[in-house]
């Protein structure tokens, strides 16, 4: 029987196939899939913020774009991804409210989606798929057997990427 | 060296938060009375500090669909604050105002729906921070707001990012209004360090 493993918000979990995993209402959060396509092991992490250099207390390694990456390609090569193999797909990014302003937060969804890219680049680990910006939230499923990215958003239907 | 630390919240403080949310929800409920003209209970707050993993499904789950009305606050503090109302009731609560009956409460929101529930957002919030401002004599001022209809955890990410520069946890403040609707609210307030020190400063602490 597979199963639907669930991430929560500034959270990263491992999936090997034939399991899958979700994360529900991703806003301005990015979740970023990454798997190993002949071993069938792989993950996801919903992130929240670009950088963990900006604050002082960071003890939580999900909740951001550099350490989140690097901590789930770490369990991945851990549980037995190959580190060359690793491909990427990433969802999210969203700007939720429309209204331009002083604070820099506001803009957070785009600098979020630059700095999984960023991030990833470092990596040298391909991005073969995204669905990133615009102002809607959206729920993905992962599926590391297929590398499936089904992403769900209200009134929009589900699209796989 | 900043006397809060939301990750280890001592308990006087937390309690003045606490009814700091009490407070502000009351105005709040009063305000909504007079625009309803209506009598309009409320129930006391229940003010919870939350993992971010927890806040969805303290709000009935993440792709609950929900409207957030959200405003940046300026002034002696900074930071910005959200209105959460549940996408149903939202719909209800425009109706009631606009003396017509909400024929398909699933519905999309028209633009006039929409302005009428930015209204509602203004006045909802806008005496909550009045109360604050009352309170602790500080100068408090939202900017214009702006609405949000989509799953509650993609609109909550955006108060948990603002939080989640600074803490781990988030403060909710869960309110029910009761009339011949019930209407589940949610205030979340994220004000930056410094002004959650100046808020405390001002009340004496």
């Amino acid at each position: 029987m597979s199963e639907m493993i669930k991430v929560g918000m500034a959270d990263l979990k491992l999936c090997k196939a034939p399991d899958a995993i979700t994360t529900l209402g991703l806003g301005s959060c990015v979740g970023i899939a990454i798997r190993d396509p002949i071993t069938k092991i792989g993950g996801l992490a919903h992130i929240m913020l670009p950088d963990s250099g900006n604050f002082e207390n960071h003890n939580s390694i999900p909740k951001f774009a550099d350490t989140g990456t690097k901590e789930l390609v770490r369990i991945i090569v851990a549980a037995g991804g190959n580190r060359s193999r690793l491909v990427a797909k990433i969802a999210g990014g969203a700007q939720m409210f429309a209204f331009q302003s002083k604070n820099e937060m506001t803009a957070v969804g785009q600098r979020n989606v630059d700095a999984v890219k960023k991030v990833l680049a470092e990596l040298k680990i391909p991005i073969l798929a995204s669905d990133t910006g615009l102002n809607f939230g959206r729920t993905v499923e992962f599926y590391p057997e297929t590398g499936d990215y089904v992403i769900k958003a209200v009134g929009k239907g589900v699209k796989t990427i | 060296m900043a006397k809060v630390d939301l990750n280890n919240m001592e308990g006087v403080y937390f309690d003045v938060l606490r009814e700091i949310g009490n407070i502000g929800a009351g105005n709040a409920t009063t305000a909504l009375a007079q625009m309803l003209n209506t009598k309009v209970d409320m129930h006391v707050p229940k003010v919870d500090l939350l993992e971010f993993s927890e806040v969805g499904e303290a709000m009935g789950g993440e792709e609950q669909i929900m409207a957030g009305i959200y405003l940046i606050v300026e002034g002696d503090i900074s930071g910005s604050i959200m209105f959460l109302l549940e996408k149903s009731s939202a719909k209800a609560l425009v109706a009631k105002l606009m003396g017509t009956t909400s024929e398909n409460p699933d519905g999309e929101f028209d633009e006039m729906e929409l302005s009428a529930l930015k209204e509602i957002g203004n006045i909802i919030t806008g005496s909550y921070l009045s109360s604050l401002s009352t309170l602790t004599n500080l100068n408090i001022h939202p900017t214009p707001p702006d609405i949000c209809i989509d799953m509650c955890g993609a609109i909550l990410s955006v108060p948990a990012i603002e939080f989640g520069a600074i803490s781990d946890k988030m403060l909710l403040i869960a309110t029910e209004f009761t009339d011949d609707i019930k209407l589940e609210g949610y205030f979340i307030l994220v004000p930056d360090l410094e002004s959650y020190d100046k808020i405390l400063t001002s009340l004496g602490m």
